[in-house]
């Protein structure tokens, strides 16, 4: 059998991506294609219906395979994942001369996050106030950046809009991924000494491989093995770490989703079964 | 090696003080890491009060392991008493296994200096410069002439030097103020010679444009060479149009006879030929031209563009006719191959009338300098006198790559009347 694997098409590097991928699976006896979707919520329920093997998943997209697997007995595996997608953390930032000392001071401010659907922009660091006694919307007004709806954060533009309403002062606050908060400081989209950091999140995790439980264990098994085996002392593999963001890939593991779940459960974002109930969201 | 097998290695102190993550800082830890020995670990303080969360994003992105140190926050006061000097550790990092595997297959392109050039650069090393430690897996740009023979020349390296320490101002080079208020048939003639001149060299600017994007870069001296060769063109252009502006706005003409000879260097795809056919033949022919209008220039700023050009054009001689002998010394059937190029040339401008009829007169009233018919036969024998000199200049140029006397003298005669 040929293993399918869904990818969304965040950015045009993704077809060189899974290109690359697929010569370098096939050439090693995995027979291996690829399909691109627009969005991550039709890639997911493809996963669910078996129109797909695996998938390339956002942590948000995880959290729902989890559910729609759950609600047909099914349960697919987080088969690999970057080494960089492990122990991310959300910042939120304020003006280096803003008068807050901790985040009880943003009670009746202005919060600017990223897309609806950013778990590390918006979702997480939005339960971080909520588990600090702000409710976002009543204690705190939200300033949503919704660049790229549907690719849950991959697009880094809506991160990088609420830096700027930070930074104009639209808004007093904004969440953002702590990589985010460095590259902005050193692109110079947050000038140095502008912004401090109010608090962070605990570690979590981000991106998985995840695969169907209908998937013969041999050739996911084959799957990873492979991956796992990629030594970027090879040219072609390092290109591919390269455009795709890892130094190494590492085994999948279903521990670092905690706090996206609960914040997925606080907005009603997905419900128990993995169906889109959030109001606002629109892919 | 660790002192203690199978247990966390000692801590190497790195202190940031209190430059930001984001300023710089990751260039400290990188550094130290680096210099770590295996089973080691970094322990970073600094006064960053982002410290902790900017590191753990960089080693995250990196592939290094990080762990909070004793005050991940910096909340403490910094040298506390009793505490260490430096203030508490606010990270410990582990060397990933990332970074030098990149380069575990990377090849140094040759050497930096001419004799560090090798006889076949690898296509992979493409822009790289020569000499540089160069990671594979690029891809390779299609540079055509990659192989020694094909382009190089020993001297080359010593005539760019040259060509760089010798290049001048159009601006300030030329006496743009002399008095030029010459009779209105001689200020004709210099229009038309320099409109023909502006041609020619439009032609000299194009051909080595196009070579010199299809040399390796390994081959630099020869790319350099080339590239001024270009620029001086475009000098002589610059001056040769000003002059011919200088008391009229309007231009010569152009024959079609002379724009099809010239035509026919364009289209030369094979270097030596195209070396052959502009520099040793005719830029060599130019050389003669050029010292003509020397002599014979009416006007200060006449003189002194051609004499510019001059200078410029005896150098591109020097390395077609360096590269051609090369070339000779490893292809015995160079000069075979040399010899159809002009015959093809000559076939296909057989039909055609060569030289402008308006660019030989305007030579002949510059030589002659005035009306009277003496004038005008001394000025007509003079022309005749240069086209020998060209001929002449040719023919000795042949034989250094190389030619006997008798087929140098045949393929000399062959040789485009346009003189280019």
């Amino acid at each position: 059998m040929t293993l399918l694997t869904g990818a969304v098409a965040y950015d045009p590097k993704v077809v060189a991506v899974w290109t690359g991928f697929r010569t370098w699976l096939t050439e090693r006896g995995l027979p291996f294609d690829f399909l691109l979707y627009s969005h991550y919520e039709r890639q997911v329920e493809d996963l669910a219906a078996g129109r797909i093997h695996a998938a390339w998943l956002s942590p948000l997209a995880w959290i729902r395979c989890r559910r729609l697997a759950a609600a047909r007995g099914a349960r697919p595996r987080p088969l690999v994942m970057r080494d960089t997608d492990r122990g991310l953390r959300s910042v939120i930032a304020v003006r280096a001369d803003a008068p807050y000392a901790n985040v009880h001071d943003l009670k009746g401010r202005t919060v600017a996050v990223g897309a609806v659907d950013s778990p590390q922009a918006t979702l997480i660091p939005l339960s971080l106030l909520r588990a600090e006694g702000l409710k976002p919307g009543e204690d705190v007004r939200v300033r949503r950046h919704d660049v790229g709806v549907g690719l849950h954060g991959d697009h880094v533009g809506g991160e990088r809009e609420a830096a700027r309403a930070l930074l104009s002062g639209e808004a007093d606050a904004a969440c953002l991924l702590d990589a985010s908060h460095l590259l902005f400081g050193q692109e110079g989209t947050l000038p140095p000494g502008s912004t401090r950091l109010l608090t962070s999140t605990a570690a979590y995790d981000h991106c998985v491989l995840a695969v169907s439980d209908a998937v013969p264990a041999a050739a996911a098994d084959r799957l990873r093995d492979l991956l796992l085996g990629m030594d970027p002392a090879d040219a072609e593999v390092r290109r591919l770490f390269d455009l795709e963001g890892l130094n190494a890939w590492l085994p999948g593991r279903d521990e670092g989703f905690t706090a996206l779940a609960t914040a997925v459960d606080e907005t009603g974002f997905y419900d128990a079964a993995g169906r889109v109930t959030a109001e606002d969201y629109r892919p | 090696m660790s002192p203690h097998p199978g247990r966390p290695g000692p801590r190497v102190a790195l202190d940031l003080a209190g430059l930001p993550f984001g300023q710089g800082a990751h260039l400290l830890v990188q550094r130290a890491l680096a210099g770590l020995e295996p089973g080691q670990e970094l322990a970073v303080t600094g006064r960053d009060p982002e410290l902790f969360v900017h590191l753990s994003a960089w080693c995250r992105g990196h592939g290094h392991r990080v762990r909070p140190g004793e005050d991940p926050d910096g909340t403490a006061p910094a040298d506390a008493p009793g505490g260490p000097p430096r203030g508490p550790v606010r990270a410990v990092i582990g060397r990933g296994p990332g970074g030098p595997d990149r380069w575990a297959g990377a090849a140094r392109a040759g050497g930096a200096a001419p004799d560090g050039i090798v006889a076949r650069p690898d296509a992979g090393w493409g822009l790289a410069a020569r000499g540089a430690l160069v990671e594979d897996g690029a891809p390779a740009p299609s540079f055509d002439l990659a192989e020694r023979d094909l382009v190089w020349a020993e001297v080359a390296p010593r005539l760019y030097a040259h060509a760089a320490s010798a290049q001048w101002d159009p601006a300030t080079a030329v006496p743009w103020d002399a008095p030029v208020d010459l009779p209105p048939a001689v200020e004709a003639a210099v229009v038309q010679v320099m409109t023909y001149l502006v041609e020619n060299e439009q032609a000299a600017l194009v051909v080595p444009a196009r070579l010199l994007t299809r040399i390796h870069p390994h081959f630099r001296e020869v790319v350099q060479l080339l590239a001024v060769q270009a620029a001086d063109e475009a000098r002589h252009v610059e001056v040769f149009t000003r002059r011919a502006l200088l008391r009229d706005a309007t231009m010569g003409t152009s024959s079609a006879g002379g724009r099809a000879s010239l035509a026919g260097l364009l289209t030369e795809p094979d270097f030596a030929l195209a070396s052959f056919l502009l520099s040793v033949l005719g830029e060599g022919s130019f050389l003669n031209l050029l010292s003509f209008l020397d002599r014979h220039a009416p006007d200060p700023v006449t003189r002194a563009v051609v004499r510019l050009a001059h200078q410029d054009e005896a150098r591109h001689v020097a390395f077609g006719v360096a590269h051609l002998e090369h070339r000779a010394s490893v292809e015995p059937a160079l000069r075979g191959r040399l010899r159809g190029a002009v015959e093809r040339r000559h076939d296909m401008l057989r039909d055609t009338a060569g030289l402008n009829q308006d660019v030989m007169d305007a030579l002949v009233v510059l030589a002659a300098g005035g009306w009277e018919p003496a004038a005008i036969g001394r000025g007509h024998h003079q022309v005749q006198g240069l086209l020998a000199a060209m001929d002449q200049g040719r023919q000795r140029r042949l034989v250094r790559l190389g030619f006997p006397a008798d087929e140098a003298a045949d393929l000399s005669a062959l040789h485009t009347r346009n003189f280019m």
